[in-house]
């Protein structure tokens, strides 16, 4: 089912044929925001057309103020759009958001202080009225899928900043959704983190085959966890090129490990997407892979 | 070697214990914070007691402390019921001013219309002085009344509340307004789960503030007539009869009500912060 996803998605830029808009996780249309200020108005997105399929890792990469994050706010109903048409499993926004139909997790942890760990993962399912006894055995399970089981009775306080993050992210699976929306969970955190972290999500994104938004500035971040790449150039804030990740040396997401970062082919991708940001709309389409312009991944 | 660096401790310790005096143990620095208040107080009671005693200051005009604590004694079961009395129409004006003012903080929170239309009269009730106030109310409710005294000190409490509420209710973060939208959580939950525990140490400040000023203002209010027997008129009816030993006897009541109450919200609020750390998460 994915594997067919991906191919009819790598046979077009980002228009997929009408049989699968119903399955599309995220379908956009035409979207456009604009922000009343007191200098006057911003275009903070202008036709913005996007769709992701279901279980497909999609990042949206591009410099500050390319509407990457307002897109992300959009898709999850926490704006609205001035003009334009969004879906989210074929439902409006509005009611995907009422559905629960996804999990969010942003820059921030955005954990409650006065929370411990386990009832800050508990939270979204002590809102939507599930049983104690499954949301402690539910509860359990995120945390010992993050890794922070002996943690579960800390404050978060006192926790480190990626735990925080870890936490976050326990929390926005809490639900099991099919569509995870990330506002650059990992921005804050180092290298080092960083990398596992994206290691972590990879597997388990692709373990319970959610699709996933992915927001970030990083290039290599983006490269090492998506099936595509949404480049945004900013003022106004457009899709100036979607690039396939074609990393050869794996065969599934589930199997993305360290070992890819030093692949040839991982290089060529991050090459790819630089050029694309670099190169404003510079036609990336083209199949043989762009030589390598210095030693700059970031 | 060994006799110089004992040296150089020996100089160091004695360096830094010149400099500052937080060179005791812990355990001698927490015996300290209680003992030193109250040989501060013992020695300035003792010069009192002499003054009075030996530098000849009339008892009439500066009663000593010997026959304070004699009146006390003397009047101890009055002392009691008036602190009991007072005490109870402070605590009921504490309790009610503090329910109005998280309520009314709640509203003026929830609808911007409601804290525009509130904001002028709760400006008034800030500067309106309990000494107009008393009269009043105590004519209007009767000679044989409480209500009018519990009534000012729920209008003193309410005030610090207010405002302190309202400023906590303002507290959440965007990203928690984002996370519970996010969650489609309704206006309750949003108040149970976001909203009430962000604001709960505004709150809490705000009733230790209140709970000074509701004894203050039940005590006050009670020079203004209405009923006798609390600790406010006790001290009028003492003094307006020379019998300022008891007066003052009635004054150390008062003084211990005030910090039963400061105390008793002091221990509130560290009993609900305990495991609350007051830094917010990223």
């Amino acid at each position: 089912m994915s594997d067919q996803t991906l191919n009819s998605a790598a046979t077009a830029d980002a228009q997929p044929a009408a049989s699968d808009t119903d399955a599309a996780a995220v379908l956009v249309r035409g979207v456009n925001k604009q922000f009343q200020t007191a200098t006057g108005v911003v275009h903070a997105l202008e036709g913005i057309d996007l769709t992701v399929s279901a279980g497909e890792f999609v990042s949206l990469i591009g410099p500050s103020g390319c509407g990457k994050s307002t897109l992300m706010r959009l898709i999850a109903d926490l704006d609205e759009p001035t003009s334009g048409e969004l879906t989210v499993f074929g439902k409006t926004t509005t009611q995907a958001r009422l559905d629960q139909d996804y999990g969010i997790a942003f820059q921030q942890a955005g954990l409650l202080p006065w929370r411990t760990v386990a009832a800050n993962v508990a939270l979204p399912l002590e809102l939507h009225g599930v049983a104690s006894a499954a949301r402690r055995t539910r509860v359990a399970d995120l945390l010992d899928m993050v890794g922070l089981t002996e943690f579960a009775d800390r404050f978060p306080d006192q926790l480190s900043g990626g735990m925080q993050q870890r936490v976050a992210i326990a929390r926005s699976l809490a639900e099991e959704p099919q569509l995870l929306l990330m506002d650059e969970p990992f921005g804050a955190l180092d290298e080092m983190t960083r990398e596992k972290m994206q290691t972590d999500l990879v597997r388990i994104a692709a373990n319970t085959g959610a699709a996933v938004v992915f927001v970030t500035h990083s290039i290599p971040e983006a490269v090492f966890l998506s099936d595509r790449v949404v480049v945004m150039s900013p003022r106004p804030g457009r899709i100036s090129d979607v690039i396939e990740m074609r990393l050869s040396a794996v065969a599934g997401r589930e199997n993305r490990s360290d070992e890819l970062r030093e692949a040839s082919s991982f290089f060529e991708m991050v090459t790819e997407v630089r050029e694309a940001l670099h190169g404003g709309a510079a036609d990336s389409s083209g199949d043989e892979p762009p030589v390598a312009r210095g030693g700059d991944t970031r | 070697m060994t006799s110089t660096s004992a040296n150089a401790i020996v100089t160091g310790r004695a360096g830094t214990g010149a400099h500052r005096s937080k060179g005791w143990s812990p355990r001698t620095e927490s015996t300290l914070r209680i003992a030193a208040p109250i040989s501060l107080g013992l020695i300035v009671l003792g010069i009192w007691q002499l003054l009075v005693t030996v530098g000849g200051v009339d008892d009439y005009l500066l009663p000593s402390p010997s026959s304070i604590v004699v009146e006390l004694v003397e009047f101890w079961p009055a002392v009691v019921s008036a602190t009991a009395l007072t005490g109870t129409n402070s605590l009921l004006g504490l309790l009610v001013g503090s329910l109005v003012g998280i309520v009314t903080a709640a509203i003026a929170a929830r609808w911007r219309i409601a804290d525009q239309m509130s904001a002028p009269i709760v400006a008034a009730l800030a500067v309106v002085p309990i000494v107009a106030l008393a009269p009043v109310l105590n004519s209007m409710f009767g000679a044989d009344s409480q209500f009018g005294r519990q009534a000012i000190a729920a209008i003193a409490s309410f005030v610090p509340i207010f405002i302190n509420t309202l400023r906590g209710f303002r507290q959440t973060t965007p990203v928690h307004r984002d996370l519970m939208k996010a969650y489609a959580a309704n206006s309750g939950q949003m108040l149970r789960s976001l909203t009430l525990p962000t604001a709960r140490p505004f709150i809490l400040t705000g009733i230790r503030i209140a709970s000074s000023l509701a004894v203050i203002s039940a005590l006050v209010a009670e020079y203004f007539g209405g009923p006798r027997g609390g600790l406010g008129s006790l001290i009028a009816t003492s003094a307006a009869s020379s019998a300022y030993s008891r007066a003052w006897a009635y004054v150390g009541a008062s003084i211990a009500l005030g910090l039963l109450f400061y105390l008793a919200t002091l221990a509130l609020e560290r009993l609900v912060m305990r495991r609350v750390p007051t830094g917010g998460s990223r």
